[in-house]
């Protein structure tokens, strides 16, 4: 259980050097696009304010957020934060099992009351009284409202828990629905991806625990020092777009180039998240840089967008799929033979009434 | 009696002012430009060679439909100023008979009217309620669905915090995602495509046909009626 330790103890005590623990502070600064003088109050911060318990629960989910936050890239990233936040439930790797997991949630939620974080990994399915995820014998619906009802704050993790996800793409049998739509009376973080970038998730929990308060959010919730601006804005690969410069075909000279994917149905123009800057796997790469173009996985209902090929979406509810495009050709050529057709007998109705008027003249002379 | 002077006295009202008809083609202008860059922008031009520094094309393409989307929103503003100061005919894009049951009938018949059900089409000053009726939904309505939808899809690159942003970036959460409101943008295009079709055919043919003029009204202002009849 979590003391009263602040995290600079817990810290030494892992065996982290003062100096690791500096470096981290600056880092953590310069992630969160702070200035340098963030770097000291961070470490004052830590040097001084107890842990906070973090519960983190697990829905309707694949893991992939679990696998991608344990990944963190910078080890100490990962190493500190694991040992910092007092993760005090993780049902998927915690060592404990069966009821006494469970009681652990019952104990934070008395013993912190108001003052734990709770991650959601995942969402609840409602349909059948929320029978598709059972944790522990129960709805998995009934555990999150139980524990988030003395939270300080949600952190929605991934596409699932922000938006709804695979689990929630049409037709949803099992209405899978996502953490704010069932949890309306907390703040809630998202950090949507599928999954969400490693850096991402520490930084956001790094943020909330050193500050003690929920980083700067844009008007869907997510915060903006991650998500405040598009794939594409920061593509290293859009001076391509700018010069007109694509790929056509998946083996073409402009892939082995590296043009812009535009065409191949990128969604880095509609698709807010740090991938391009922060990257993936210690900042080794992103999807567009290995050559494919970005799916917009933090994006909302991502797969109900049509094809990852195309970048103009398809339309639904008229019967079968269509794009604006097949359509609007279809269409202004009907019109245009409409026209047409109303232009010929227009003139056939003109030639007629002229006729019909000469021959009146004719009739009077 | 003068033989070979018409018989057919011919009257002429002042209808659109100079502001209107100026507004008018530089909008027709806008609105062409509009078009064309944006289809180019969602379907490129085939992919340029070289080094990436030797062209702007794309960035060219987009600069063309941002200018266009400024001059048709500012022209779109002015348009509403005008027709608070502008003469009676001016308010009729913002204005709807909606109530009126003349407005109906009188649409009915111009429909019968191009359906070739009705001899002869009846003389307006203004606008035939079939014209005003698709001004209102597709000028009116139309042009601003595509400010707004276009405004919050130019404010994702002025970026969190700009005045587009503030003003139009909540559009994007409410229709869905930025994709959507894409899709959408690019619908309200095909509509205009369409509108102007329609638009340019009928200018031409009721000019022709009718009993009023309509092209040249939109030139000098002046409506001419072709009879005296009522």
């Amino acid at each position: 259980m979590a003391t009263t330790e602040t995290f600079y103890e817990v810290m030494r005590r892992q065996g982290i050097t003062r100096r690791s623990f500096l470096k981290f502070c600056s880092l953590t600064a310069t992630a969160l696009g702070l200035e340098p003088v963030f770097a000291s109050r961070i470490a004052q911060a830590m040097e001084t304010k107890p842990r906070t318990p973090v519960l983190w629960l697990h829905g309707l989910e694949c893991t992939c957020c679990s696998e991608s936050f344990i990944r963190s890239a910078h080890p100490l990233v990962s190493d500190v934060v694991l040992s910092m936040i007092s993760l005090d439930y993780d049902d998927t790797i915690m060592v404990s099992a069966g009821h006494q997991a469970e009681a652990i949630l019952e104990d934070v939620r008395t013993k912190y009351k108001g003052n734990y974080i709770l991650a959601v990994e995942g969402n609840p399915p409602l349909n059948q009284d929320g029978m598709s995820c059972i944790i522990g014998g129960r709805p998995f619906v009934e555990q999150l409202k139980e524990v988030a009802a003395d939270c300080k704050a949600v952190i929605s993790w991934g596409s699932c828990a922000s938006w709804g996800c695979v689990q929630a793409a049409h037709p949803n049998p099992t209405q899978a629905t996502p953490v704010h739509k069932v949890i309306t009376d907390k703040p809630i973080i998202k950090v949507p991806g599928c999954p969400p970038i490693a850096e991402v998730m520490t930084g956001v929990i790094t943020y909330m625990l050193t500050f003690d308060r929920i980083p700067e959010l844009d008007r869907q919730g997510r915060p903006k020092m991650f998500y405040g601006q598009r794939i594409h804005d920061k593509c290293y690969r859009r001076p391509h777009f700018d010069a007109g410069q694509f790929v056509e075909d998946w083996d073409d000279e402009g892939a082995r180039k590296g043009y812009c994917l535009y065409k191949m149905g990128c969604k880095g123009p509609t698709t807010y998240n740090a991938c391009s800057t922060v990257r993936w796997n210690n900042g080794v790469s992103f999807p567009i840089q290995s050559g494919h173009g970005c799916i917009g996985c933090s994006e909302d209902g991502f797969w109900d967008k049509g094809s990852f090929y195309h970048h103009v979406t398809n339309t639904h509810g008229f019967g079968i799929e269509a794009n604006a495009d097949k359509v609007g050709i279809a269409a202004a050529g009907t019109v245009g033979a409409a026209i047409t057709a109303h232009a010929a007998a227009s003139a056939i109705q003109r030639i007629k009434q002229r006729s019909g008027e000469h021959h009146e003249e004719n009739d009077k002379a | 009696m003068y033989s070979g002077v018409p018989t057919v006295k011919r009257t002429a009202v002042y209808v659109y002012q100079t502001p209107v008809r100026i507004w008018h083609w530089v909008n027709a202008l806008s609105i062409t430009v509009l078009a064309i860059s944006g289809y180019l922008i969602a379907h490129p031009l085939p992919s340029l060679p070289g080094e990436a520094s030797d062209h702007y094309l794309m960035g060219t393409i987009r600069f063309f439909h941002f200018v266009a989307a400024y001059t048709f929103m500012v022209g779109f503003l002015f348009r509403i100023y005008w027709a608070f100061v502008g003469n009676s005919y001016s308010h009729q894009l913002f204005t709807l008979p909606f109530w009126r049951r003349r407005f109906w009938s009188e649409l009915l018949h111009e429909l019968r009217w191009y359906a070739f059900l009705e001899k002869e089409p009846r003389k307006y000053v203004g606008h035939n309620p079939l014209a005003h009726l698709f001004m209102v939904i597709i000028i009116t309505v139309g042009g601003l669905v595509m400010i707004v939808t276009g405004m919050a899809l130019y404010s994702e690159q002025t970026g969190l915090g700009s005045w587009q942003d503030e003003l139009f970036g909540w559009v994007i959460p409410m229709v869905g995602q930025s994709q959507d409101v894409r899709m959408w943008h690019h619908w309200g295009m095909w509509v205009l495509v369409i509108f102007v079709m329609l638009h340019v055919y009928t200018a031409i043919r009721e000019d022709i046909m009718s009993r009023q003029s309509l092209i040249s009204t939109m030139v000098s202002g002046w409506r001419m009626f072709k009879d005296d009849r009522p």
